[in-house]
């Protein structure tokens, strides 16, 4: 059994025509039932056993982006009192984005179907088994399926993490857990088929159009600025405007109680990251390599910048500002980090720190919102930045790795036009965003009319961690 | 009873051994004199803390070394900057060592 009908993927060696990642694979059950293979004129694929390895340690090291790093990075910035509800939050999440993913999620989001959402012929991951593969960015590369499976349960899981940052400190856990399988649904499977699902490069020649729609406009995301951080980054906004600032918001002091944890954790996603940026490639070669350094000196230029600007503003640069622009850039890199010239990237990481500090101090406080931990000001729009200067980072004029043209085979290097790809990357970032946005916004107000998403004054007063969770964080 | 700098009390305990003292008390507190406070930004959000960080020492000594102790604590506390602290004296009314059951002077 085992042989590859089908493939689906998404970055690219070189230049991608979509985004990246994901693939996916037809399974010959017919085949089965037939007793023989029918034949596929070339020889089976067989996947190579260093991208095999590659791809697991990503997928380890992204899980290490959510349980611990992002659940530190957060829990660090709240209050003593609601330490563990965020640390519970983050890990039940990845726990239940884990199950939620092998049951319908990877069906949904990379079977094909519709340019929308996926089919559920894997439900279950039916039909999957140790000899099943997934496409990569090359012509007759494949993965094991587990591997791909694996890889993209760590960005399901991490994803809507990144949300309950928004608002953090003041949100019942159940409320928040039946979201979570909600969004994952309505809105995480879709945009992520829309952007990374393909047939594959052997196999989008014949079956034309088997793709997501966004992969299909030809839209620019190595591994996941709009299907992660835009996504997350505005359904994090909606959910803080629905919730509502915290009690004393504005009024009394809520500095953040250790940002020992918030630079342990800042610093594992950093790490972590490798995996999520240079792992999104699939295979571990040469475009591999460009993502991780990418994704290494644009999180260093963005935290530069951040305390060069704390410095000219405030006089004294801070440990959180460099490790918001560390963030910042890690976000702003993430859709261009298989695409930009590492130069480029640095400039990216110099553009995005601004950018983002613009909106988590002037914005933020201008319009009053309460995004406790800058979900919207830093992945959203670091997102944003980031999904357009793709298209810019992209093009091999500016030393860019443009994009391949997978309809033929061999796939070939197609031909850019960053007017065009700009186009291309805005309209991907507003799709997300009114999607996103419109439906998290629905799933929070049902919600909260219903069984109600924030606790009583008196428990937000006292602090989430005894009342929800029954238990301290510090008992000294 | 003293309320000094955190930094200054290492200076503080040696003074006091100099003299004799064979043991104190010391707590972290917080509080406000005619010293300002700071002011923290996180992310652009600011708060000036007004309770400012100290260490409060006390120690329990004889009457006739009492004067001494003061002077000690007032010249290595002393930075000459805004913010130095104070120092109390209060009488006490006994003290007894719990393991022996000794009292007053001879318990300290």
């Amino acid at each position: 059994m085992g042989i590859v009908t089908g493939a689906g993927m998404r970055k690219i060696l070189g230049i991608a025509a979509g985004t990246a990642a994901a693939a996916t694979l037809l399974y010959a059950a017919p085949a089965l039932a037939q007793g023989a293979a029918s034949a596929p004129a070339a020889p089976a694929p067989v996947a190579d056993k260093g991208d095999t390895a590659w791809m697991m340690v990503s997928a380890a090291l992204v899980l290490m982006m959510s349980v611990p790093g992002l659940a530190l990075f957060y829990g660090g910035l709240v209050r003593a009192k609601n330490m563990l509800s965020v640390l519970m939050q983050v890990l039940v999440i990845v726990a239940v984005a884990s199950l939620v993913w092998v049951c319908w999620g990877y069906s949904l989001a990379f079977t094909g179907g519709s340019p929308f959402i996926g089919g559920l012929s894997k439900a279950f991951l039916r039909g999957v088994d140790a000899t099943t593969l997934a496409a990569t960015f090359s012509n007759g590369v494949y993965i094991p399926e587990y591997a791909y499976i694996a890889f993209q349960m760590t960005f399901a899981c991490i994803t809507p993490a990144l949300i309950v940052g928004a608002f953090a400190e003041r949100v019942k856990f159940t409320p928040l857990i039946l979201f979570t399988v909600a969004w994952l649904t309505i809105v995480y499977f879709p945009v992520a088929h829309m952007v990374w699902y393909w047939a594959g490069p052997d196999f989008l020649p014949t079956q034309p159009g088997d793709w997501g729609y966004l992969y299909g406009k030809g839209a620019l995301d190595f591994a996941g600025g709009t299907v992660v951080h835009i996504n997350a980054g505005v359904a994090g906004l909606v959910g803080c405007l629905v919730i509502g600032p915290r009690l004393g918001y504005k009024k009394e002091p809520m500095p953040p109680h250790s940002l020992v944890m918030t630079m342990i954790g800042a610093s594992l996603l950093w790490v972590g990251w490798f995996g999520f940026n240079a792992g999104s490639n699939l295979e571990a070669n040469g475009v591999a390599a460009l993502a991780f350094v990418n994704t290494y000196v644009a999180t260093a230029a963005a935290a530069a910048a951040w305390a060069v600007i704390e410095q000219v503003v405030h006089k004294k640069p801070s440990l959180l500002g460099a490790a918001t622009g560390a963030v910042a850039g890690l976000v702003a890199i993430t859709p261009a980090s298989g695409f930009a010239h590492p130069m480029t990237a640095v400039l990216l990481g110099l553009v995005v720190s601004p950018v983002c500090f613009f909106f988590v101090t002037t914005v933020k406080n201008r319009f009053g919102y309460d995004d406790t931990l800058d979900v919207f000001g830093v992945h959203c729009v670091g997102g944003i930045v980031g999904a357009i200067g793709t298209g810019i980072v992209a093009d091999p004029a500016l030393g860019g790795q443009g994009f391949f043209d997978y309809t033929v085979k061999p796939a070939v290097t197609g031909v850019y036009d960053m007017g065009a790809q700009l186009v291309t990357q805005v309209e991907a970032v507003l799709i997300t965003l009114v999607w996103s946005g419109l439906v998290s916004a629905a799933l929070f107000i049902l919600l909260d009319k219903t069984i109600g998403l924030r606790p009583t004054a008196d428990v937000e007063a006292e602090g989430l961690d005894i009342n929800e969770h029954g238990e301290r964080a510090y008992n000294l | 009873m003293a309320v000094i700098k955190p930094f200054k009390l290492d200076e503080v305990r040696e003074a006091l051994t100099g003299l004799g003292v064979s043991g104190m008390t010391v707590t972290e507190v917080k509080g406000f004199g005619r010293q300002k406070g700071q002011t923290e930004i996180y992310r652009g959000a600011e708060y000036s803390t007004n309770m400012v960080p100290k260490v409060k020492v006390e120690v329990a000594c004889a009457d006739d070394v009492a004067d001494r102790v003061v002077e000690a604590v007032q010249a290595a506390a002393n930075t000459g900057a805004i913010g130095d602290g104070k120092i109390f004296v209060l009488d006490l009314g006994a003290a007894v060592r719990i393991r022996t059951g000794e009292t007053d002077e001879t318990a300290l």
